[in-house]
C-alpha cells in the first residue's frame, strides 16, 4: 500500500510537470510585431507605434499591434539569439545585431546595407553633463584626464552608451595626436582613471550622477543628456559640447527569418521604413534623436549641440574590428583597465 | 546591556527596513491617492500584475504536491538516493537565481538543447508565459517540502499504522491523520512560497525577455518604470508588492500563533522551534 502511495503521487507529479510547458500558448489573430530595442528609447517607441498603427490602418485597412521589449542592447541581442522573437530589432549599435546575424543566423550578414544611412533612422552623440554653472570649468575632452576631476560613465563592456563614450574619447584623441595609437590609449586610460564608478548601463550612470550626486561630469548620450535637463530640472545640470565627438548611429533591422515565420514581412519592412518618413523623423526630435534631415537639427529652436562629428566607420574602419580591438576579452579596454589598478 | 541590544536592533530594524518602507509608501503617494491610482491604472502595470498572480496561482499548488510527496517519502520510507534527494531539494535555495534563469535558457532557448525541437513545433517556453511560470516553480521548490521534512521526520510513522492496522484505507490515513498533524507546517511553507513566487526578480528577469504588456511581472515593471524616470507608478507598484507581502507576514504571525495554541492544546507535539504566546 505504501509503494502505491508513493507511485501515486510521483505519477501526479510527472503529469503536472508535463502539462505545464503546452498550458499556455498566446496565439490571436490581429497581427503583432515586436519590436526588441534598447533602454532609453522606450518612450519614443511607445509615440511611434501608435503613429504607425494608424498610418497603417488608413493605408491597408489592417489592424496592427506593435509590442515593446526594452533593456541593455547587448542583453536584448542575446535573447534574440536565444529565441525572443524579434520581428524588427532597434538596438544601439550595429555590433549587437552582427551578433545575431552571426550566432543565429536569424538575418543576412550585410543587413546594415539594407536601409538608407546604414539603417540608422536617427543618430545622436556623445556630450557632457555637468552641474549646474560648471564649477570645474570643462570644456573638452582634455579637460576631463585633468587630476581631480571625476568622470562618470557606464561600463563598455556591458553598455552600448559607454562604448561609443570610449571611442568618441578614443577618436578626439587620435585626432589631437597626429592619429599615434600609444598616445590615444595614454588618454583614455588618464580619462579612466577619473572615474569613481563603472555602472552597467547608461541608466544605473544617469542615477549615479543626477540623483546620488557623484561626479563632476557624465559622458552621455546626447538624447539622455536632455532627458536629464527635462526630468530634473535644467537649474540642476547643464550640457556641455565637446569640439568634436562621434556620431552614434543607432540602427534598425528586419529580422527576416522570424517576421517570415510569422507573415509580418511587409508590415515590418513598412514600420522601419516608417521611421524615415517626416512623422517618424520628427518624433525622433521630439525625444531627442538627431533626425537625418540636416535642416531639422540647424533650426534655430533645436536642441542639439552644434559641434563637428566622426563617424565611427572612418575613425575605426567598423564596428566589427572597433570590437575586437577595443572591447573583447584581453582588449585595449582590458589592458588600461588592469593597468589603472 | 539588554536595553542597548535592544536599542541597537531597532535602530538597526528602523534605519534598514522601517526607513525604506516608509520611503516607498510617501513616493507611491507623493501626488496623492490620484497619482497613485493613476500608476497603476497603465495596462501594462495591470497586465504585469495579472501575470505575477499567474506564476503564483501555478506554481503554488504545484509546490504543495511536490512538497507533499517528497517530505511523505522521505519522512515514511526508507529508500536509496535520500539524502540525494534531499539534497536536490535544496539546489534552488543554494544557487543564485541568474543561474536557475540560464539554466532554462540554455535548455528551451532557441541555441539550446531542446531549442530546435521546439522551434519545430513552434512552442515557446523562454521569453513568454510558461518560461515565467518555469523559473518561479524552480526557485519557489523547496519552501514546502523544507517545513514538512522535519516535522514528517519528527513525528514518524506511528500514528499512520496504527491507522491502517485499524483498518483505514491509504488516502483515509492521509487525509485524516497525517494532513490534520502537518496542516500548520503546511500553510506556512505555502506562505513563504507564494511570498517568494510573487517578488522573484532575477531568475524571472532572465527568461522574460521583457515584453511589456506580455512577459513582465510586477518586479521587472517596477525596474521598468524606475528606469523610465517614471517614480511614482513605479513605487505605487512597489507598494502594492509590499502590501501583499506584508499580507502575507500577517497571515504568517496568525498561523504561527494558532499552530502554537493547537500545540499547547494538545499538550505534546514535535518540538518546533515556535513561541508559545505570552
Amino acid at each position: 500500500m505504501d509503494a502505491q502511495f508513493k507511485s501515486g503521487r510521483l505519477l501526479t507529479l510527472t503529469v503536472l510537470a508535463a502539462l505545464l510547458p503546452c498550458s499556455i500558448a498566446p496565439v490571436s489573430a490581429q497581427v503583432t510585431l515586436l519590436n526588441v530595442s534598447y533602454d532609453p528609447t522606450r518612450e519614443f517607441y511607445e509615440e511611434f507605434n501608435a503613429k504607425f498603427a494608424e498610418y497603417w490602418k488608413s493605408k491597408t485597412g489592417a489592424t496592427v499591434e506593435i509590442r515593446q521589449s526594452h533593456g541593455g542592447s547587448g542583453k536584448q541581442a542575446r535573447a534574440v539569439i536565444d529565441g525572443l522573437e524579434a520581428d524588427v530589432v532597434t538596438l544601439a549599435l550595429a555590433y549587437d545585431i552582427d551578433a545575431i546575424a552571426d550566432n543565429s543566423r536569424l538575418l543576412p550578414t550585410d543587413w546594415q546595407k539594407r536601409l538608407p544611412h546604414n539603417s540608422s533612422p536617427y543618430t545622436s552623440t556623445i556630450v557632457f553633463v555637468v552641474r549646474k554653472g560648471n564649477p570645474k570649468n570643462i570644456k573638452d575632452w582634455n579637460d576631463l584626464v585633468k587630476p581631480g576631476i571625476s568622470v562618470i560613465t557606464p561600463n563598455p563592456k556591458t553598455s552600448g552608451g559607454a562604448r561609443w563614450n570610449y571611442l568618441a574619447a578614443w577618436g578626439y584623441a587620435l585626432r589631437h595626436n597626429n592619429n599615434e595609437e600609444s598616445k590615444a590609449r595614454e588618454f583614455v586610460a588618464g580619462l579612466f582613471k577619473n572615474v569613481p564608478v563603472l555602472d552597467t548601463g547608461a541608466r544605473g550612470s544617469t542615477t549615479t550622477f543626477a540623483q546620488r550626486g557623484i561626479g563632476d561630469v557624465f559622458i552621455s548620450w546626447e538624447n539622455e543628456a536632455l532627458l536629464i535637463l527635462k526630468e530634473f530640472g535644467a537649474d540642476k545640470f547643464e550640457i556641455v559640447a565637446p569640439s568634436l565627438s562621434i556620431l552614434a548611429e543607432p540602427p534598425v533591422a528586419l529580422v527576416d527569418k522570424i517576421a517570415d515565420k510569422h507573415g509580418t514581412r511587409e508590415v515590418a519592412q513598412a514600420y522601419l521604413e516608417y521611421l524615415y518618413s517626416d512623422v517618424g523623423q520628427s518624433l525622433a526630435v521630439k525625444h531627442y534623436y538627431r533626425p537625418r534631415n540636416a535642416a531639422w537639427i540647424n533650426q534655430a529652436e533645436s536642441p542639439f549641440s552644434k559641434l563637428e562629428l566622426f563617424t565611427l566607420d572612418e575613425m575605426f574602419g567598423n564596428w566589427r574590428k572597433a570590437q575586437q580591438a577595443h572591447f573583447s576579452e584581453g582588449g585595449v579596454f582590458d589592458q588600461i583597465s588592469v593597468k589603472n589598478k | 546591556m539588554r536595553w542597548g541590544l535592544t536599542g541597537a536592533a531597532v535602530a538597526f530594524l528602523g534605519l534598514m527596513l522601517i526607513l525604506p518602507l516608509v520611503v516607498v509608501f510617501a513616493t507611491a503617494f507623493s501626488k496623492g491617492w490620484s497619482g497613485f491610482s493613476a500608476g497603476l491604472a497603465d495596462s501594462d502595470s495591470f497586465a504585469a500584475v495579472k501575470l505575477t498572480l499567474i506564476a503564483a496561482v501555478i506554481s503554488v499548488p504545484l509546490n504543495i504536491i511536490f512538497g507533499l510527496a517528497a517530505a511523505w517519502a522521505i519522512a515514511k520510507f526508507e529508500f536509496r538516493g535520500k539524502s540525494l534527494l534531499i539534497t536536490v531539494i535544496d539546489l534552488p535555495f543554494s544557487v543564485s537565481p541568474i543561474i536557475a534563469g540560464m539554466l532554462f535558457v540554455l535548455l528551451f532557448g532557441a541555441q539550446g538543447w531542446l531549442g530546435d525541437w521546439l522551434a519545430a513545433r513552434n512552442m515557446r517556453i523562454i521569453f513568454a508565459v510558461p518560461g515565467i511560470v518555469l523559473a518561479t516553480v524552480f526557485v519557489t521548490v523547496p519552501f514546502v517540502a523544507r517545513e514538512l521534512i522535519p516535522l514528517m521526520q519528527a513525528q514518524g510513522r506511528e500514528e499512520e499504522e496504527a491507522a491502517l492496522s485499524l483498518g483505514a484505507g491509504g488516502w483515509q490515513a492521509f487525509f485524516r491523520v497525517t494532513i490534520p498533524n502537518i496542516k500548520w507546517a503546511l500553510v506556512y511553507g505555502v506562505i513563504l512560497c507564494n511570498a517568494r513566487a510573487l517578488g522573484e526578480f532575477g531568475a524571472v528577469s532572465v527568461v522574460s525577455g521583457h515584453i511589456q504588456g506580455v512577459t513582465n511581472t510586477m518586479p521587472l515593471q517596477i525596474e521598468v518604470l524606475y528606469n523610465e524616470y517614471k517614480f511614482v507608478p513605479a513605487f505605487a507598484m512597489a507598494s502594492l508588492l509590499v502590501l501583499m507581502a506584508l499580507l502575507t507576514l500577517v497571515l504568517k504571525h496568525w498561523i504561527e500563533w494558532r499552530s502554537a495554541r493547537s500545540l499547547a492544546q494538545i499538550g505534546s507535539g514535535p518540538d518546533r522551534a515556535i513561541a508559545p504566546p505570552r
